[in-house]
């Protein structure tokens, strides 16, 4: 064994060559374990859009639809609670949805539903503070929820988290944000697709 | 029981593999890059099997991303109303009920081709002939007493079992069929027929594992990626045992 | 950069001794110059063993151990989780490379004397693992819940029935059941995935700290520590780093391209590496036709075959398949001849070793194959030729005529 004569420099260039060649090829082994994690073709399957027909909806009412695990509302607003919409904006964090994460461009707006439906918001009834599921309170006025000056919404019974009934949440609660709406799109007048919005954006 | 032990373990590999000795198998002659007859072949597997036989590991969705279909074709040709595209291919046919009709559950289907084989398959979908001994008055030739009727004999026809007498080493007489006549003939000529037992065999070697192709054109990367690390490799090993006299 | 990282590893050193086992393991653990081909399946088995245990907790990740849903979780491996078919064949390809390389390692032993003094302890710790790996194949095998699985399973697990005396309750008490049953599969489960993986590992460290402690052996067999230099450092070793990370590389990069043709081109290997009766879920009502235990059991399968039942009782097999393994052990003190390697060993070392490996592929054969009473003769002959040979090691060396060992390897 000797190491006189050494070409140093094509030994650290084959040992680079090689070490990134082998990189690379340990990329390559370790992405499909990476991405086995990704939900299956099962999960895909059950966590598709479903329908909800709401032909059946009255003004005031709330449906509830499963998507992908997670409870999503369908609330129809009535008349005197659109207008009311627009009175309580001074209690609310993001009144007009500013925070794009919460919901597609299209539900960007004080009612944050679709213009040709504004009566009809879809929210996923998942508390953006901890992931409680907040209840439904449409009882104008409500004595535990401050009173007169509750227009109806919902309410979450882990940390008092208060929305209005565009999921707008209040100022002062421990919920950061506005309830998530989930892409969705009227497949007629009375059926809702939930979770897909046909790529509209 | 100690019998029985015994019995495992010195009776059973005593016997042989194949379900009917004697009956070779034709070769499938399939293609799984065909995606045409995939196409027909799920056609055929739903209009005809599917009312016994599931499929219950396939997707409806896979397969139509496999074999060249949209999920509006797959939808409005391979379906039953009421299943969702994400679903698997299973039926509604209550095992017990199945059982008591067949006297044996007709199997799930997904992984046949894997167990039996294609050309078992493709030779077993040809070898249905005429026997009044049987309930459904069809024998088959790869699978003696198969208790499944003949499920694609309006396309195929009926034939009836040209038997020969044969005595075995031990002296002992059987018969065997040694080909065919047809009594009725089907909607198929036996040259279309042929390709319709071949495109329902591929279809269910496709089943069996869906992911084959894509899993021979990975490994052929795979091993040309080896290909260069090899070389980088051998060169460094060379070069580091210079030292070594 | 520099000295910020020798710093790190200062301060490391002075905690955890990292500088030093990297020393004392590879960068100057001197090995004989003179490795041949032979050498590489150590380093190859140890990768196999990465490839299991990584494979192995992905798959879990998925798998239900329920008689109910077993085979249909498997499926749903190899269809509806992402890249699970890779991962699943992976691992089924890996269980027969691994049988392949500790095969290829075991021969290499017996080729070159390896399990001589002082390396007796490093052929036991082989030794147990091959034991422990058998273990950890069989219990994996009755995972898919096949019908293959469930039969093959049920065959071995009645072997302990014929343990005399407390044969019946013993094999009850294994499965937990009175046929192999989903109570059997899940301690299977747990005995494949936790504990024999932990006594595998600990068996691994073991038998690499030994051949660590005494050195390795080479083609000539000579010990090259009794050759040092001024430095103290043996004339005939080079440092295992770099030079035989270097080449063991290369060995690993053929190794998986021999491992990524079978894996993506024949995965079942003809029937070998995954059978077909294993696509036909577990029924415990209809026995396949042909029971054969996966190609790496078949020559001990074929030795339990070979040997028939006395006055009833099927124990006589069973003991001579025990036998034939535990006789490993025995190897070392078995083989009496003062000389390691078989370059200078005798001739009829080299035909009785030639038969040995031709004769376990023959019983290996025949175990796979259907019993006629042809092949049942030849297995007899076979396994009579198995426990000959290890006797015969005791022996030649009276007569044998070996060749002077010389001092220093020879390159």
């Amino acid at each position: 064994m000797s190491t006189e004569g050494v070409d140093k420099g094509r030994r650290r260039f084959l040992t680079a060559a090689t070490t990134v060649v082998g990189a690379v090829g340990t990329g390559f082994v370790v992405a499909p374990f990476v991405i086995s994690w990704q939900p299956s073709a099962r999960a895909q399957a059950a966590g598709a859009p479903v329908e909800a027909d709401i032909s059946r909806l009255e003004p005031g009412q709330m449906m509830t639809v499963e998507w992908r695990g997670k409870p999503v509302w369908i609330v129809r607003r009535s008349e005197q609670n659109m207008k009311e919409l627009a009175e309580i904006e001074a209690q609310l964090q993001d009144p007009e949805s500013k925070n794009s994460g919460q919901q597609p461009a299209y539900a960007q707006n004080r009612f944050r539903s679709r213009d040709n439906n504004p009566e009809y918001v879809v929210l996923v009834g998942i508390c953006t503070h901890l992931g409680c599921s907040p209840t439904y309170r449409p009882d104008l006025g409500a004595a535990d929820l401050g009173g007169a000056a509750w227009r109806g919404g919902f309410f979450c019974p882990c940390h008092g988290s208060k929305f209005d009934l565009a999921g707008r949440v209040y100022t002062g609660v421990p919920a950061p944000a506005n309830l998530e709406v989930p892409p969705y799109q009227y497949l007629s007048e009375s059926v809702i697709l939930v979770g897909d919005d046909g790529g509209a954006a | 029981m100690k019998k029985l032990i015994i019995a495992l373990l010195f009776a059973l590999p005593g016997l042989s593999m194949a379900a009917a000795p004697g009956v070779p198998l034709e070769k499938a002659g399939i293609d799984l890059r065909d995606q045409s007859s995939l196409q027909r072949g799920a056609q055929l597997f739903v209009n005809y099997c599917m009312g016994c036989h599931s499929v219950q590991y396939q997707r409806y969705n896979r397969m139509g991303r496999d074999i060249g279909l949209s999920d509006d074709q797959v939808r409005d040709n391979l379906m039953f109303v009421g299943d969702r595209i994400g679903d698997t291919m299973t039926i509604a046919m209550p095992k017990a009920d199945a059982a008591s009709w067949f006297g044996t559950p007709p199997p799930d289907l997904s992984v046949v081709s894997r167990s039996r084989g294609v050309d078992w398959l493709y030779s077993y979908l040809k070898g249905f002939y005429i026997d009044e001994s049987r309930p459904f008055g069809m024998n088959n030739a790869v699978f003696p007493d198969v208790g499944m009727p003949h499920a694609l004999w309006e396309l195929e026809g009926l034939k009836r079992g040209i038997t020969e007498t044969v005595i075995d080493a031990d002296g002992n007489e059987s018969s065997k069929v040694v080909g065919y006549e047809m009594v009725k003939p089907g909607k198929l000529s036996a040259v279309e027929y042929d390709q319709a037992a071949r495109d329902l065999t591929n279809f269910l070697a496709y089943t069996g594992e869906p992911v084959k192709l894509q899993r021979q054109q990975l490994g052929i990367w795979v091993l040309l990626f080896l290909g260069v690390l090899f070389i980088f490799a051998y060169l460094l090993k060379k070069e580091y045992w210079r030292d070594i006299h | 950069m520099n000295s910020m990282m020798t710093q790190l590893l200062g301060w490391v050193d002075a905690r955890f001794p990292l500088s030093k086992m990297w020393k004392e393991h590879l960068s100057e653990y001197y090995a004989p110059k003179n490795f041949n081909f032979w050498y590489f399946f150590g380093s190859l088995a140890l990768l196999v063993l990465v490839i299991q245990i990584v494979t192995g907790i992905f798959l879990t990740m998925s798998y239900k151990p329920d008689g109910d849903l077993a085979f249909g979780s498997v499926e749903f491996i190899m269809r509806d989780v992402e890249w699970g078919w890779l991962i699943r064949y992976m691992h089924t390809t890996g269980a027969s490379a691994f049988f392949a390389v500790v095969y290829l390692h075991m021969f290499r032993g017996m080729m070159y004397g390896s399990y001589k003094a002082p390396r007796e302890l490093i052929w036991i710790f082989g030794c147990l693992i091959f034991l422990v790996l058998m273990a950890e194949a069989f219990f994996g095998y009755l995972l898919p819940w096949g019908q293959m699985s469930y039969w093959g399973a049920q065959v071995i697990v009645n072997l302990f029935q014929a343990v005399p005396f407390v044969g019946e309750p013993l094999s009850v008490w294994i499965r937990g059941d009175y046929v192999i049953s989903d109570a059997s599969l899940n301690r299977f489960f747990a005995l494949h995935v936790i504990a024999l993986p932990i006594v595998l590992l600990g068996l691994v460290v073991a038998h690499i700290i030994a051949l660590h402690e005494v050195g390795s052996n080479n083609p000539d067999g000579v010990e090259i520590k009794k050759h040092k230099g001024p430095d103290g450092k043996p004339l005939d070793g080079i440092p295992f780093h770099p030079y035989y990370t270097v080449k063991d590389i290369v060995g690993v990069v053929v190794f998986l391209m021999i491992f990524s043709v079978v894996m993506f081109f024949a995965p079942e290997m003809g029937g070998f590496f995954i059978e077909a009766p294993n696509f036909i879920p577990a029924d415990p009502l209809k026995t396949p036709e042909h029971i054969a235990p996966v190609w790496y059991f078949t020559p001990y399968y074929a030795i339990l075959r070979a040997v028939p039942s006395i006055a009833g009782s099927a124990f006589p097999g069973v003991a001579a398949m025990g036998a034939a393994v535990i006789i490993l052990f025995f190897l070392p003190w078995l083989d009496r001849s003062p000389v390691k390697s078989i370059r200078y060993r005798g001739l009829c070392f080299k035909v009785l070793l030639f038969l040995f490996v031709a004769n376990f592929i023959m019983l290996g054969y025949l175990g796979a194959m259907p019993s006629t009473p042809g092949k049942t003769l030849l297995a007899q002959i076979g396994t009579v030729y198995y426990f000959a040979y290890f006797f015969a090691l005791a022996i030649i060396p009276k007569f044998e005529k070996t060749k002077p060992v010389p001092e220093r390897v020879t390159s």
